[in-house]
C-alpha cells in the first residue's frame, strides 16, 4: 500500500464536517410554547434557522365571523394569553371605533390601569423566562412571584387570573371592587424595590451580559423592514410607542399621563442615570437592550398606573354600558393598532349591518418579530438561539391565532 | 476485621473476600447516602434561594423522604431504549460514569488513615479515575441516537480538554508544596490551627484554590458549566434519552463527583480532617494515646471532613441556582485562556515561594531528611526550618 504524503494545509481543507439539520421544537423547553425551529448547524455554528408555525392554530379569526363582537372577546383572551387585558383592549377599541362608541372617563382609567398592570405581568414573564433560557432558574421564580400578585389584583377585579374578558366594547364588565386601589398601590410600593433583584441576577450579572450583549444585533433598518414592533423595535433605538404616537382613538386614552418611551436612541435612554448603566459590550439592538427596554418599561408602567389611580379617584362613578351580544355592527370597516406588551397588536373588523362581523382580522406583533429571528440567529452558536428567541418575547397563541 | 474473620473462616480467601465486601458496602453506603442527602439538600437550597419552601411534606417534616421517594419512582419507570440507540453502549454508559465517580472514593481518606486503599499517588489516582467519568457522558450522548444527545456529548468532549489541564495544575500546586501525592500525608501535615491549611500557606495556593473551584465546578458539569446538559438549549443534552435507573445512575455519578472534588479540595486546601482549631490534640484524641483515643479523634476528623465536603457542595448548589449558563466558547475561553495561565503562574509562584521559604539553594544539602511530608515536618517543620536559617 502506497502512503501518500499530504500537506497539512490540504488536510485542514479536506476535513469537512457535514451540516446537521436539527429540529428544535415544537416540544422544546425554550421555544415558549409550540414554536418549531429547524436549525441548520455546522457543529455549534448556526447556518440557518427556519421557523415553522401553526401548531397552535385555532381558527380564531374565522370563528369571529360567526360570533357577535361581544362574543368574540373571549377569543382575544387566548391570543396573547400573557397579556389578555391588552388583547381585550385592542378588540374593544376597534369595535368602539366602528360603532363610534365613547367610554366614560372612569372606564378609560380602569382600562389604563389594568392594561399597564398586564404589561408589567407580561414583561415579568418575559424577563423570568429569559433567565430560564439562559440557564438561570431563580429570576423566573422572582418574576412569577410578583406576577402572581398582579393576577390576584385581576382576580379581584374580574374573577379570572388568565383569560379576563374584562375590557369589553363599551367599557369594562364591572367597576373595580372596594379597596382595590389600595391593594394596587400597596402592590406597586412593594414591587418597586424587587425590580432591583431582577437587575442584580440578570441585567447586571456578568455572565448574563456576556450571553446577551452584542448577541443577535438587530439594526434599526432591519427592524423597520421586517415590521418589528414593541420592545423589539425600541431595543433597536427607534423612539416609537403607540401610546404616544398611535392613532388618536387609542392614544387619547393615554393623554395627560407622563411617561417616557423607552428606547436607546443613539445609544442613550431618557433619564438613563436612574437605571443601571448599559454594559460596554452592549450594542444597540442586541438581546441585552431588548431585555433592558422591557425592564424599564415596567417602571414606566408603574408610573402610569399611579397617575391613573389618582385620576380614577377624581372621576364620577359612571361606568357606561358594555355592548350586548345582539349589537349590530354597521356597514363599514375599522382597523386599529394598540401598543400591546409584545408589540403593536392590530385588530380589524368589517361590519355589514348584522350581529356578526363580515371579517375579523388580528395583526400579530409576534409574527413579525419572529420573522426576523433567522436574521439574528445566523452565524451565532446553538446557545444563542434561545437567547435570541427569548429576547423577542414570542407568544405562539398570538402568532398562530 | 480481616483478622477476626480469618479465625472463623477456613479458606482464607473467603475471609478476605468477605471483609472486602463489607468494606465496599460501607464505602458505598457513605457515598450513596451522601448522594441522597445532597439531592434533598439541593431541593431545599434551590427552594430557599428561590423564595419558596422546597419539599416540605414527603415523609412528614422537611420532606426528608423526598430522595427515597424519587429513587423509587425512577426504579418503577419504564425501561426505555430508543430505536436508533446503540443498545449495548447506551446501557453501558451510565455505569462507566457511576463506576468512575464512585471509584475515586477508594483513594480519598475520610479521616486520618481511614482510607479504603493507601496509595502513595492518591491525588493522581483520584484525578485519573474521576476523569474517566466523562467517557460515560460522551458515550451515552453518542449512543443515544439523538442529535441533541450528540450535541451534549460533543460539548462534553470540548469541555473536558479545557478544564482537565488547569484542574491537574491546580492539584499539582498543593502536591508540590507538600512534596507528596499521598493524601493522608498531605492531610496530616496541615494539622494544628487553620493557619496551617495549605490555602493559607502562601498567596499562590490561595489563588490556586479559586482556580481549582472554577475547574472543579466545570469538571462535575454543574452550572454555570452544565453545557452538556443545558436544559434550555439541548433539551437535556446527553441525558435526553435516558430515564429510569440509567438516568439516576448518571445523576448519582454527578453528585458522587461533586462530593469527590469537594473532599479533594478539603484535603488539598482546607486541612482535610483537621478542624480549624486543634480540638483533637487538646483532648488528647490522638493515635499515640491508644487505639480508643485515636478512634474518637478519627471520628471527629470524619465529621470535619463531611462538614467541609458538604460546604463545598452547598457552594456549588448556591452557584448553580444563582448564575446563568455560559456559552461553549466562553467556557473554553475561561478554562484555556484564564485558568491555565493562572494555574501555571501560581504553580511557578508556589514553587518559588517554597524554595525561598526553605532557604533557597543552601537548604539543598539536608533536604532529603527534612522535606515536609517525607519526614514529620509538614508546614510547621518548614516554618521551624525557616527560623533556623
Amino acid at each position: 500500500m502506497v502512503m501518500e504524503r499530504i500537506s497539512a494545509e490540504l488536510v485542514e481543507c479536506d476535513v469537512h464536517t457535514d451540516e446537521l439539520l436539527i429540529n428544535m421544537g415544537p416540544q422544546h423547553p425554550s421555544t415558549h410554547g409550540v414554536l418549531r425551529l429547524v436549525l441548520r448547524t455546522d457543529g455549534e455554528l448556526i447556518l440557518d434557522v427556519i421557523p415553522h408555525i401553526g401548531y397552535l392554530h385555532r381558527s380564531a379569526e374565522k370563528l369571529g365571523e360567526s360570533l357577535a363582537a361581544r362574543q368574540w372577546l373571549p377569543y382575544t383572551d387566548r391570543l396573547d394569553y400573557l397579556a389578555s387585558m391588552n388583547m381585550n383592549l385592542g378588540w374593544s377599541l376597534v369595535v368602539e371605533k366602528l360603532l363610534g362608541l365613547e367610554v366614560t372617563p372612569r372606564a378609560a382609567c380602569v382600562r389604563v390601569m389594568v392594561a399597564e398592570l398586564n404589561r408589567i405581568a407580561s414583561h415579568l414573564v418575559a424577563a423570568g423566562c429569559y433567565g430560564l433560557d439562559l440557564g438561570s432558574f431563580t429570576p423566573y421564580m422572582y418574576a412569577f412571584r410578583e406576577r402572581e400578585k398582579i393576577l390576584d389584583l385581576f382576580e379581584a377585579a374580574c374573577g379570572a387570573r388568565l383569560t379576563y374578558s374584562y375590557i369589553v366594547p363599551g367599557g369594562v364588565t364591572a367597576d373595580l371592587p372596594n379597596g382595590w386601589l389600595d391593594r394596587c398601590a400597596a402592590f406597586l410600593d412593594q414591587f418597586d424595590p424587587t425590580i432591583d433583584d431582577l437587575h442584580a441576577v440578570l441585567t447586571s450579572n456578568d455572565i448574563f451580559i456576556r450571553r446577551t450583549a452584542g448577541v443577535g444585533v438587530l439594526d434599526m433598518k432591519t427592524a423597520i423592514d421586517y415590521g418589528c414592533t414593541g420592545p423589539v423595535l425600541r431595543g433597536s433605538g427607534v423612539d416609537w410607542d403607540l401610546r404616544r404616537d398611535g392613532e388618536p382613538w387609542y392614544a387619547r386614552m393615554y393623554e395627560g399621563y407622563a411617561f417616557d418611551v423607552i428606547a436607546p436612541v443613539h445609544g442613550h435612554y431618557r433619564n438613563e442615570a436612574a437605571y443601571p448603566a448599559a454594559p460596554r459590550a452592549a450594542v444597540v439592538g442586541d438581546c441585552w437592550h431588548r431585555f433592558f427596554v422591557r425592564m424599564i418599561e415596567v417602571v414606566q408602567s408603574m408610573a402610569i398606573i399611579r397617575q391613573a389611580m389618582d385620576r380614577y379617584r377624581g372621576t364620577d362613578a359612571s361606568m357606561g354600558q358594555p355592548i350586548k351580544a345582539t349589537q349590530k355592527l354597521p356597514r363599514g370597516e375599522a382597523y386599529l393598532e394598540t401598543e400591546a406588551p409584545k408589540g403593536q397588536m392590530g385588530f380589524m373588523v368589517i361590519g355589514n349591518d348584522t350581529k356578526t362581523p363580515h371579517r375579523v382580522r388580528a395583526r400579530s406583533s409576534c409574527f413579525c418579530n419572529l420573522s426576523v429571528a433567522p436574521e439574528l440567529c445566523r452565524g451565532g452558536l446553538v446557545a444563542d438561539v434561545p437567547a435570541v428567541i427569548g429576547s423577542l418575547d414570542l407568544v405562539l397563541g398570538e402568532i398562530d391565532r | 476485621m480481616t483478622t477476626f474473620l480469618l479465625q472463623w473462616l477456613n479458606p482464607p480467601w473467603l475471609a478476605y473476600a468477605l471483609a472486602a465486601l463489607v468494606h465496599c458496602g460501607l464505602l458505598l453506603a457513605l457515598v450513596v447516602g451522601s448522594v441522597a442527602v445532597c439531592n434533598w439538600a439541593e431541593r431545599k437550597i434551590a427552594g430557599r434561594v428561590q423564595d419558596r419552601l422546597g419539599p416540605a411534606r414527603v415523609g412528614g417534616r422537611f420532606g426528608w423522604l423526598q430522595s427515597p421517594a424519587d429513587g423509587l419512582k425512577l426504579l418503577c419507570k419504564e425501561d426505555l431504549i430508543p430505536a436508533d440507540a446503540d443498545s449495548l453502549l447506551f446501557r453501558f454508559a451510565p455505569y462507566i460514569s457511576l463506576g468512575a465517580s464512585f471509584a475515586a472514593f477508594v483513594a480519598i481518606p475520610l479521616s486520618n488513615d481511614w482510607v479504603a486503599q493507601r496509595l502513595d499517588a492518591a491525588a493522581f489516582f483520584v484525578l485519573a479515575v474521576a476523569g474517566l467519568e466523562v467517557f460515560g457522558v460522551i458515550l451515552g450522548g453518542y449512543a443515544s441516537g439523538s442529535k441533541w444527545s450528540l450535541f451534549g456529548a460533543m460539548r462534553e468532549a470540548a469541555q473536558v480538554v479545557s478544564y482537565e489541564v488547569p484542574l491537574g495544575l491546580c492539584v499539582l500546586v498543593p502536591v508540590m508544596v507538600a512534596g507528596t501525592m499521598n493524601l493522608v500525608k498531605i492531610g496530616n501535615m496541615q494539622e494544628g490551627w487553620f493557619t496551617n491549611w495549605l490555602i493559607f500557606h502562601d498567596p499562590f495556593t490561595f489563588i490556586t484554590f479559586w482556580v481549582y473551584l472554577t475547574c472543579a465546578v466545570a469538571s462535575v458539569n454543574r452550572a454555570p458549566f452544565d453545557l452538556a446538559e443545558a436544559e434550555s438549549e439541548l433539551v437535556a443534552g446527553f441525558l435526553t434519552e435516558y430515564s429510569g435507573f440509567r438516568w439516576s445512575a448518571f445523576f448519582m455519578a454527578e453528585y458522587g463527583s461533586m462530593l469527590a472534588v469537594s473532599f479533594l479540595a478539603a484535603i488539598l486546601f482546607f486541612g482535610g480532617w483537621n478542624g480549624p482549631v486543634p480540638i483533637a490534640r487538646w483532648f488528647g484524641l490522638m493515635q499515640e494515646n491508644g487505639p480508643l483515643a485515636g478512634y474518637l479523634g478519627n471520628l471527629l476528623g470524619l465529621a470535619n471532613m463531611l462538614a467541609k465536603g458538604s460546604l463545598g457542595i452547598v457552594v456549588m448548589m448556591w452557584i448553580r441556582w444563582t448564575l446563568p449558563r455560559l456559552r461553549i466558547d466562553q467556557v473554553l475561553t475561561t478554562c484555556l485562556k484564564y485558568c491555565i495561565p493562572l494555574a501555571a503562574a501560581t504553580f511557578v509562584g508556589a514553587m518559588a515561594w517554597t524554595f525561598v521559604a526553605r532557604g533557597g539553594l543552601n537548604a539543598g544539602n539536608d533536604d532529603a531528611t527534612t522535606r515536609p511530608g517525607v519526614a514529620t515536618g509538614g508546614v510547621q517543620g518548614e516554618v521551624a526550618m525557616t527560623k533556623s536559617q
